[in-house]
This record gives structure tokens, sequence and C-alpha cells, in this order.
């Protein structure tokens, strides 16, 4: 009674809201790169905003359910599928035993989240069921989801008269976000924002950068035209955190982002605000963004916009999801 | 001791701050950061999410949402997490530096040093004298970063001090030692890198079954010495 891997992806790991309180030790917090989709599968099935969910780069991998569910597919839409029939995401989608979940092609996006109704039958380690793949732990056995692996459910959840095997149904709720896919990502200064030229400053604001190839889960290198400080500097390590905008000593920038490392070397320009992580997951190689300075009061009522939306949203869909399967 | 040193507090991004001391490697300030952190850890004040410490300065990440509830006028999250923390930055208690020594075996011979020979032409010194200076002395864990378990540990005789390698390696073994400016460390996992290596462990650094996995904790004193290739073998073979 599970989900079954039956053709691996490229990079699908075990996600949730990080690894918190152990930084100390090198230990860095992981966790969703979207966390607004994220938490948002989890609210949309009425579930806890921080349970685990799997985190899906494309090629994404094919699941067999071998018993029958509810799951809701967010973030990056992979256009998929059950059983060759297309699905959409945003939605809670109940999935009869013997469904097969594929995913086709990359509509938008770069992340797609997996969020399933049951509990799992994993192991967290250290207080987060995140994916830890230096060290081997967290997550299903500290590495990417590979053919084969099945994650057991805990508990059921409906009865088998919700659908039929093979079939599925798409419940009527859903999101009323639009997809936001613009390419201006709005930041706060960094603590070394100010050994910048002043050009440099201006350049950093008004001129595009792209996301290169060296993109990944721990960060994303840019290029665009060079920085420079206003004179070299040899810093000790420091702390550094998710978004924060580094200036490597070749003049490009690296965005630091969810695998990030705990502490770093190199000048913090700036920092991407949260509520904007979820847009930048969402990019792809290639695409292109401009730095837009905003500041801490803007940055932090945004975080709490999308916090009370996404508790007010998880709110009334436990409502639908309990009535929807007490009438079934 | 430098018990007087200040410290400017400013935004580390939305989600936390920075408790700042300069760029210094100093064991008194950093002993102080160590007493800051251990203080905050213990209040377990449940809006902070993760406390970093660092050479010279502590990072506290907070959880804005539980934050927001608790602001006041026209306070920021940022200045009410200021304000919240800034009572436990100025503890008298006792201090309770740890006293823990760990004395760690390095082979410093073929194939672990890799880079002897060019901190050898470097410094005018032949491998034995760099053995000497690396393994006389013992060194403070001022901080972890990096890699999970790894230790940044000063500082080294100023005969051995060495820049980064120009080009990084795209892969350091594990339970390479190496030397970075004054700094020396130990990769506890295979990694990229651009540290000097001068030898390897066989003691594992870090052990996920633990519930405090990583053998070396900040404020930890390290004391290397030398086994011979033999030796390193037998580290290994034996049972973890």
């Amino acid at each position: 009674m599970s989900l079954q891997i039956i053709k691996a992806g490229l990079l699908d790991t075990i996600q949730d809201e990080g690894r918190k309180g152990y930084s100390h030790l090198g230990i860095n917090p992981g966790g969703a790169m979207d966390i607004f989709s994220y938490r948002l599968a989890n609210a949309l099935l009425g579930k806890k905003l921080s349970g685990p969910v799997i985190e899906l780069h494309f090629p994404a991998a094919q699941i067999l359910f071998t018993q029958p569910t509810i799951i809701c597919i967010t973030g990056a839409n992979f256009l998929p599928s059950i059983n060759n029939i297309s699905v959409p995401i945003n939605h809670p989608v109940v999935i009869g035993a013997n469904c097969i979940l594929r995913f086709d092609g990359i509509k938008q996006g770069a992340r797609a989240y997996l969020a399933v109704k049951n509990e799992w039958l994993i192991d967290g380690w250290l207080n987060s069921f995140s994916t830890n793949k230096v060290a081997g732990a967290g997550g299903w056995q500290g590495r990417p989801l590979q053919k084969n692996d099945c994650i057991e459910f805990g508990n059921a959840v409906g009865g088998n008269g919700m659908v039929g095997n093979n079939q599925f149904k798409v419940l009527p709720w859903s999101t009323l976000e639009k997809v936001d896919n613009r390419n201006e990502i709005e930041f706060i200064i960094g603590s070394e924002w100010h050994y910048l030229k002043a050009e440099s400053q201006a350049d950093f604001q008004n001129n595009w950068f792209q996301i290169t190839q060296d993109a990944d889960r721990m960060g994303y290198r840019l290029s665009g035209g060079k920085l420079c400080l206003q004179q070299t500097t040899e810093m000790l390590s420091t702390a550094v955190g998710f978004g924060t905008v580094q200036l490597l000593p070749n003049g490009q920038l690296i965005i630091l982002m969810a695998d990030h490392q705990t502490t770093g070397g190199y000048p913090r320009i700036a920092h991407i605000i949260s509520a904007h992580l979820p847009l930048l997951a969402q990019k792809n190689v290639n695409d292109v963004l401009k730095f837009v300075q905003t500041n801490l009061e803007t940055a932090e009522e945004k975080i709490m916009k999308q916090e009370k939306y996404l508790q007010q949203l998880q709110v009334a869909c436990k409502f639908r999801m309990e009535e929807w399967l007490n009438g079934h | 001791m430098n018990g007087t040193a200040s410290y400017n507090i400013f935004p580390l991004g939305d989600s936390a701050l920075l408790i700042d001391y300069g760029n210094e490697m100093n064991v008194g300030i950093n002993k102080k950061i160590l007493l800051q952190f251990r203080v905050l850890q213990a209040a377990r004040l449940p809006f902070i999410t993760d406390i970093v410490p660092a050479y010279s300065s502590l990072a506290v990440h907070y959880n804005v949402a539980l934050l927001h509830d608790k602001k006041q006028g026209d306070r920021t999250v940022f200045e009410t997490a200021m304000a919240l923390i800034s009572p436990y930055l100025s503890s008298d208690d006792v201090e309770e530096e740890n006293n823990r020594l760990i004395k760690l075996p390095v082979c410093y011979q073929p194939p672990f040093c890799l880079d002897m020979a060019t901190i050898a032409s470097a410094k005018n010194f032949d491998a034995e004298g760099i053995i000497r200076l690396h393994t006389a002395q013992s060194y403070r864990v001022y901080m972890l970063g990096f890699l999970p378990g790894f230790a940044y540990m000063g500082k080294v005789d100023d005969q051995i001090v060495i820049p980064r390698r120009q080009q990084p390696r795209a892969n350091v073994p594990a339970g390479s030692v190496g030397i970075a400016g004054n700094q020396t460390g130990i990769y506890p996992f295979a990694s990229p890198g651009g540290w000097q290596i001068i030898g390897r462990t066989p003691v594992p650094l870090f052990n996920k079954h633990l519930s405090n996995p990583t053998l070396l904790q900040p404020g930890d004193t390290v004391q290397f010495f030398s086994i011979t290739a033999n030796e390193f073998a037998d580290y290994q073979s034996r049972p973890a």
C-alpha cells in the first residue's frame, strides 16, 4: 500500500520546510526550493503545511499508486497525466489503485511538488524529512528517489468507494493565485553592499543577469556585467542564508539557494526577499533576472501576506476535504 | 579575553539578523560569541529557527510569522526580534567554555599529503618541518560550516600560512586535512575544495546515527599527531 517509483526522474527528493537548528554544525537546512508551492500542495489537501512532499525536477519520475489516495501537484507545470489523461495542477485529485502518474513536458517552471493525503512511513533525521545528499541522511535513505523505491502509507484516507481502480477524479477546489513568472526579483541590501563601487551598485539594479548552467539546489551562478568592489577584501567565513547574493572574486554573482552552505566568505551584496524566493526557484537555466531594491518592511509584509493566504486556504480546504470524504 | 568587544546588529535578509563583531579571528571575541550562542540556545525562544556562530559573528534566523504578532507600533519584525534577543546578549553568566581536547591522528605521508610539496617549496621547508609545526600546537575550533561537521580551526604557525589553491580541486577526499591562510580544517566528506592538503585522518568526523552527529563542536580544542601509512590502515580496519 504505497506509491512506487517505476521510472526514476532527474532529481526527485523528499523535502519539507527544512532542517532547522543544526546550522551551527555545518548541517544546512535544505528543504523545498519553492516553499510557497510546497506549502500550497499541503494546504490544498487540507494537510498540515509542514508535511513532507516530493520535489520533482524535469524529467520527473513515473509513479504507480497501489492504493487509492488523494494527491495534489503544485509549482512547475510539467504537464502531469494519470493513465495518459492530463490532469490539472493546483487541484486535489482522487486517484484509484493501479493508477500511474507521469509528467509529459515543461509548460512552465522548474520544480513541481507532489503532496499525498496519507502520512508516509519514512524516518525523519534531526527533526526533518528533507533530503541531505551530502550527509546521506533524511528523506528517502538520504538520496534522490530511484526506480522501485516504495513509500509506504501509514493510514488509509476514505474508503475504496472514493474512486474505482484505474480511475481518478479531479476535485473542484483550487487556488486563485495566478502563475507569477515575472523576472523582477526584489532584494534588500546585504552587509557588504557598500563595498561595491557606486557604478556597480547601479549596474546591479539596472542590468539583466542570466542564470548559467551552473544552477542547482545549492545556488545559481549568474552571468552579467562584471561588478567591482572598491577594494579587495579578505573576509572570514560568516553566516549566509537562502537568497543571499554573493559577489565572487571574478566579479560575477551567485545566489544561494535551499541547499546552500551554512557559512561563506564572499561579500554579501544583497538578499533576495523571502517572498520572491519561490519565483526564483521556478527559474530555469538561461532565464534572465533583474534585481529591484525594496526595504525590510515591505519584505516582511510580503511574507505575512503569503503566510495568511496559505493558512486561510489550508483551513478552508481542510473543511472541504472532510466534507467530500464524508460524502464518499 | 576581550570582554568588552562591541557589536553591530543588522539584517541578514528579511528572516535573520547578524550580530557582528567585525572581521577578526580572535579567541576572546569567539568565546563571547559561543557564550551568546549557548545562552540563546538554552533560552529556546520559539521564534528562533537557527543560530549560527562564526569566527566573529552570530546569525540568528527567525520565523517572521511568529514574530509579527509581537510587533509594536511601527517596529519592523527585525527590530522586534532584536529587542527580544538583546537581553540574552549581555548575559553575565559564568563562562562555561567546554574544555574538550580531541586528539586526532593524521597521516602526513603520500598519497594523502596532496599539497605538501607545494607548501614545502613555497615556504622553504621540508615535509618534516611542516609536520612538526602543524602538530606542535593545539587548535581552537572557532566554528563549523561549509560541510556538515567541517571545523574551522586556527591559528596555524605563521611559518606555514599559505593561501588556498589557485585552482580548487573538484574532489578532495574525505578526511583530508588542509591549510587555508592561517586556518586549518578537515573535510568530513569528499567535496570540491581549495584548501592546501597536507594529510588525512582515518577518524570519521560525522556519524548520522548519533543525535550529535559531528565529532567536533565549536569551542573544542584539537591536537593533531602524526601516524604512519601502516597505522592509518590499522585505524581504518578497526570496527567503528
